[in-house]
């Protein structure tokens, strides 16, 4: 527990400095006022744009955790969002069997991924990145190469678009998954189990664990994630975009999990840390989107070279190899 | 007798034949693709992204891998053609400058996995936002036309070859890139040491051999790869753009892979990389013969054909690692 309070803090310090940053900086980032029954403002913003990355975030948090990592998130994304606004555009489907339809498809990809890494025992980044590659050929194949509009449908534009508790729906349907998840994995061994298999995968198997099952449910489990996250974007801006839905994301996940504490190299993983590390993201690019220098607005683009900036930092500041250099000038001196 | 085909050759031999098999049935299949120009025109189009590749090819035969190449190439064809509009520089100058530039960037990235033991994936990840995100913000997102400097007509009238078989400017560097890149991997120290490095990290070392150092050269050989992508980019088609090749590191690993290069290095050869690129090329075209086939067809296939090759190299080495 304490080992964990210790990882999370790193990230959430990050955090609270980017808002105490805004605070001096944008005070309007804090404003918050209620429009027809629904709270709105930036804070409430970052929450709605993060909520497909902490989504991908959290699937992603417990391949990486197993020493893998699943690069074909954004193509699953894609494929789940073009397959629900085929569904709804050109047949009669129930909402029901839409969703169950679009998560399905995403949860037979992560399953196929699964299968390639744990059965036949290839490389988490290569299998992976086969899906990548023709994931998002297969949604374009879906929708044909065009964009689909999904209005129309009450339900299906309430799960990105609906408010509740006066908040975006799609930020409870976020919190609950990662209640979810952190339940599935901190109150059953299985947490265990994922991190001892990303800790030392011979030892987990002498000790009795089922390192392939272990393996295939985790990359089941992030196509999932990824087909929520899908399913929740494409309600959002009521079209599936086969060519940019998830574009990119698969980096902004696996930073996301980074910044949050969880080593690539597998072991210990920190649900609340992705989070938080999604949330950093998404503020960041809020950020500079709202911040002035002089009169002038910063250029978006500068939310390139500032990313880059913090995966350097982040990935410094876990290298074990600067800690063991400035701690031997220390002792030298 | 036929002689034992050895266990490492097989992969490239699938690559080889799986070209001639895609090139034969697409030249049968559309009566206008078989040509020499048509054939030089793959190689030329494909220039970036197969010098890219060949960068690509020592990276991961060295266990690393390098997500930045893409966001070189804009940023290189970019600074190529502010170099030669805005600070007025002559091609001389300018074509060495950015190809220096291109090989800072590739070793400040490999100092980085060198000396904080840094994932490569992570580095190379900031690398690409990097990069892409400086040739954004010099060009505010807009492009720089060249083509009213006397080189682009130069590059583009150019063609070298005998009689009736000329080959473009583009697909000449491409070439030579390759040949110099096949020598520097068979015969020289830098070449086995990559080999080594990628085989077993732990053996090369206490072999004594410079694995810091040839990581670092690693990454800078795929920055200056990169960089002479975006020049040949930039003068192949007359503008420096900070949007173009978005994504090609993808396809250019995929070149590498379906060239038979196993992706945990150690084994692979560059020429596969040229038939990767090859197929790559042929497969991206056949759409535009093809009324009826859509683009989305060709992410399609690359997908299968990287499972396809993926699988057999997995196959390869449970049966060599049997005997």
């Amino acid at each position: 527990m304490r080992e964990t309070l210790k990882t999370v803090l790193w990230p959430a310090v990050a955090l609270l400095v980017l808002l105490a940053f805004n605070f001096f900086a944008n005070p309007n980032f804090f404003h918050l006022e209620i429009v027809e029954g629904r709270i709105s403002g930036s804070l409430v913003d970052v929450l709605e744009r993060a909520a497909p990355v902490v989504l991908l975030s959290l699937g992603m948090t417990l391949v990486i955790a197993t020493g893998g990592v699943d690069l074909s998130v954004g193509a699953v994304m894609a494929m789940s969002g073009a397959l629900a606004a085929v569904l709804l555009s050109q047949t009669e489907a129930s909402l029901t069997v839409l969703l169950l339809a679009a998560l399905g498809v995403a949860a037979v990809a992560g399953a196929w991924n699964g299968f390639l890494v744990s059965v036949i025992g290839i490389q988490p980044i290569v299998a992976t990145l086969i899906l990548m590659v023709a994931g998002r050929g297969i949604a374009q194949l879906m929708t044909d190469g065009q964009i689909i509009t999904v209005r129309g449908s009450e339900g299906f534009s309430y799960i990105g678009g609906g408010t509740l508790f006066g908040l975006p729906f799609s930020v409870t349907i976020v919190a609950s998954a990662v209640i979810a998840t952190a339940m599935l994995t901190r109150w059953t061994a299985m947490g265990l189990f994922i991190e001892s298999v990303g800790g030392n995968e011979i030892a987990s198997r002498y000790a009795g664990l089922n390192v392939r099952w272990i393996r295939f449910l985790v990359y089941t489990f992030c196509g999932l994630c990824s087909g929520l996250a899908g399913i929740i974007y494409a309600s959002d801006i009521t079209a599936a975009d086969s060519n940019n839905a998830g574009l990119y994301l698969e980096l902004d996940a696996i930073l996301a999990v980074v910044i949050g504490g969880t080593a690539l190299t597998g072991g210990r993983f920190y649900l609340l840390g992705s989070v938080l590390g999604a949330l950093i993201i998404q503020t960041l690019a809020t950020t500079i989107l709202m911040t002035k220098i002089g009169d002038k607005d910063i250029p978006t683009e500068y939310n390139l070279i500032v990313k880059a900036i913090v995966v350097l930092v982040v990935c410094l500041l876990q290298s074990a190899a600067l800690r063991g250099m400035v701690l031997r000038k220390a002792v030298d001196t | 007798m036929m002689p034992k085909l050895r266990p490492q050759y097989v992969p490239i031999l699938a690559t080889m034949a799986v070209f001639l098999l895609l090139f034969s049935a697409v030249s049968v299949r559309y009566g206008g693709f078989f040509s020499w120009f048509q054939f030089s025109s793959l190689l030329a189009d494909n220039a970036s992204l197969g010098l890219a590749a060949t960068g690509m090819t020592f990276v991961i035969l060295s266990g690393g891998i390098d997500l930045s190449v893409g966001a070189v190439i804009a940023l290189a064809s970019m600074l190529m053609a502010m170099c030669l509009t805005q600070w007025e520089l002559s091609p001389q100058v300018a074509i060495p400058v950015v190809m220096a530039a291109g090989t800072g960037f590739g070793a400040g990235m490999g100092a980085l996995i060198r000396w904080f033991r840094l994932p490569p994936f992570l580095v190379t990840l900031a690398g690409m936002f990097l990069a892409r995100g400086i040739a954004l913000v010099l060009t505010n997102d807009k492009r720089i036309s060249i083509t009213d400097h006397p080189i682009y007509d130069w590059f583009f009238d150019t063609e070298i070859g005998w009689s009736d078989y000329q080959l473009p400017l583009p697909a000449i560097v491409f070439l030579c890139a390759i040949s110099l890149a096949i020598v520097v991997a068979r015969s020289t120290r830098f070449g086995r040491t990559v080999y080594a490095v990628g085989g077993n990290e732990r053996s090369a070392l206490l072999m004594g051999l410079p694995v810091g150092r040839t990581k670092v050269k690693v990454y800078a050989l795929s920055g200056l790869c990169a960089a002479t992508g975006g020049v040949v980019h930039a003068l192949g088609t007359g503008a420096g753009d900070a949007s173009i090749a978005y994504m090609l590191e993808l396809d250019a690993i995929a070149a590498v892979v379906i060239g038979g290069t196993l992706l945990s290095g150690g084994v692979g050869y560059v020429l596969g990389t040229l038939f990767g690129v090859l197929i790559l090329g042929v497969i991206t075209v056949i759409p535009s013969y093809q009324g009826n086939l859509n683009s989305w067809w060709t992410k399609i296939a690359i997908g299968l054909l990287l499972l396809v090759f993926i699988v057999l190299q997995r196959f390869l080495q449970r049966h060599g690692s049997k005997q």
